[in-house]
């Protein structure tokens, strides 16, 4: 219930969810609404989130907070996913 | 105890896990998945390696390995195939990490083509880092009994020196350094890259080693699933022949039948 604790915590909270936001996919420039967490990303996509692993600047995003972590405008993500190899 | 019960029982055993299939095998270069799930079920692989790669956001319904190679029956042991530094590579394996759930990897950082020989400076830098991490280290490394030896006091799991250029099918070039890599170790060692055919396979084993990983001498053969069966089999026959102790070698022959109660003629 953050939005009620003060005026401006709001206004950024209405800017988050009323713009687009620009950020890098796996090198890739793409736009989404802002307030898009991992898990709508992975959706949007169509990726099964238990087949991949994503990084988010450079950290490991835990699969456990896909659906807590909100992108935002800049970050550079990577999705990785295994695949044949020696 | 006898032979057979010995086979029966015969597994071996990488940063606490057990398996009774001494062949691990690579999961690239195949024409298709399903090439893929059929070569690696025939060769009765119980551990596979698998590269971490950018998914390909322009087609998120293709087939992925895991749907052929299911990683609920087969260890997966994701590799650095293509890292050049020990920040590629913990980067590369902090994510396969998350997507697969476990540590135990196979570090590999090559030197420049033609030959991909392994870089032993950044291998051990690498290495390093990877430990700190609490990564589990199965590491592919020169065939070189000092690095060797030093890896595995490091901390690695497994010491996987290469029979030959990975993908060369060279067999196994040095035989007596990969004796003397096995004769020193205390953890497994395994046969990395060069094999060729199920011979060089049944070698690696005869030398004593804990088993042979090998990708391309299945996938670029004519007709990879019987290659699969070969490589199966020669794996069995090597580690059988190493442990009966094969009979020792002479320059002069050793006749086999009796030379008593022959036939002759006018006696």
């Amino acid at each position: 219930m953050s939005w009620l604790v003060g005026r401006s915590t709001y206004r950024d909270m209405d800017q988050a969810l009323h713009s687009r936001i620009t950020l890098s996919v796996n090198g890739e420039t793409r736009a989404l609404p802002g307030g898009a967490t991992v898990a709508d990303l992975l959706a949007e996509i169509g990726l099964a989130a238990r087949k991949v692993a994503v990084e988010r600047n450079l950290e490991i995003v835990p699969r456990s907070q896909y659906g807590a972590t909100v992108l935002a405008s800049g970050d550079t993500i990577e999705i990785v996913h295994f695949i044949g190899g020696g | 105890m006898d032979g057979m019960t010995e086979m029966q029982d015969d597994l071996w055993e990488v940063a606490g896990r057990r398996f009774r299939s001494r062949l691990v095998v690579g999961t690239g270069r195949y024409k298709s998945l399903e090439e893929t799930a059929a070569s690696i079920a025939a060769s009765g692989a119980e551990m596979v390696t698998v590269a971490v790669r950018r998914v390909n956001l322009s087609d998120a319904s293709a087939p992925m390995l895991q749907d052929f190679v299911p990683p609920d029956r087969y260890t997966y042991l994701p590799n650095t195939a293509g890292c050049h530094t020990a920040q590629e590579a913990v980067r590369t394996l902090r994510l396969a990490r998350e997507a697969g759930g476990w540590n135990l990897v196979k570090l590999e950082v090559l030197g420049p083509p033609p030959f991909l020989y392994p870089d032993m400076a950044a291998t051990f830098e690498a290495a390093a880092a990877l430990l700190a991490d609490n990564f589990e280290v199965m590491v592919y490394c020169a065939d070189d009994p000092v690095a060797a030896k030093r890896l595995e006091e490091m901390g690695c799991v497994a010491i996987m020196p290469l029979g030959a250029p990975i993908g060369s099918g060279m067999g196994v070039v040095n035989p007596y350094m990969i004796r003397a890599i096995k004769s020193q170790a205390k953890v497994p060692v395994l046969v990395d890259a060069g094999i060729g055919t199920a011979s060089d396979a049944a070698l690696a084993m005869e030398l004593g080693c804990d088993a042979v990983l090998l990708n391309s001498a299945i996938a670029h053969s004519q007709d990879p699933v019987r290659m699969a069966v070969a490589m199966k089999h020669a794996v069995i026959a090597g580690r059988a022949a190493f442990l009966a102790g094969r009979m020792g070698r002479d320059y002069k022959a050793d006749a086999s039948s009796p030379m008593t109660g022959l036939i002759r003629q006018g006696s």
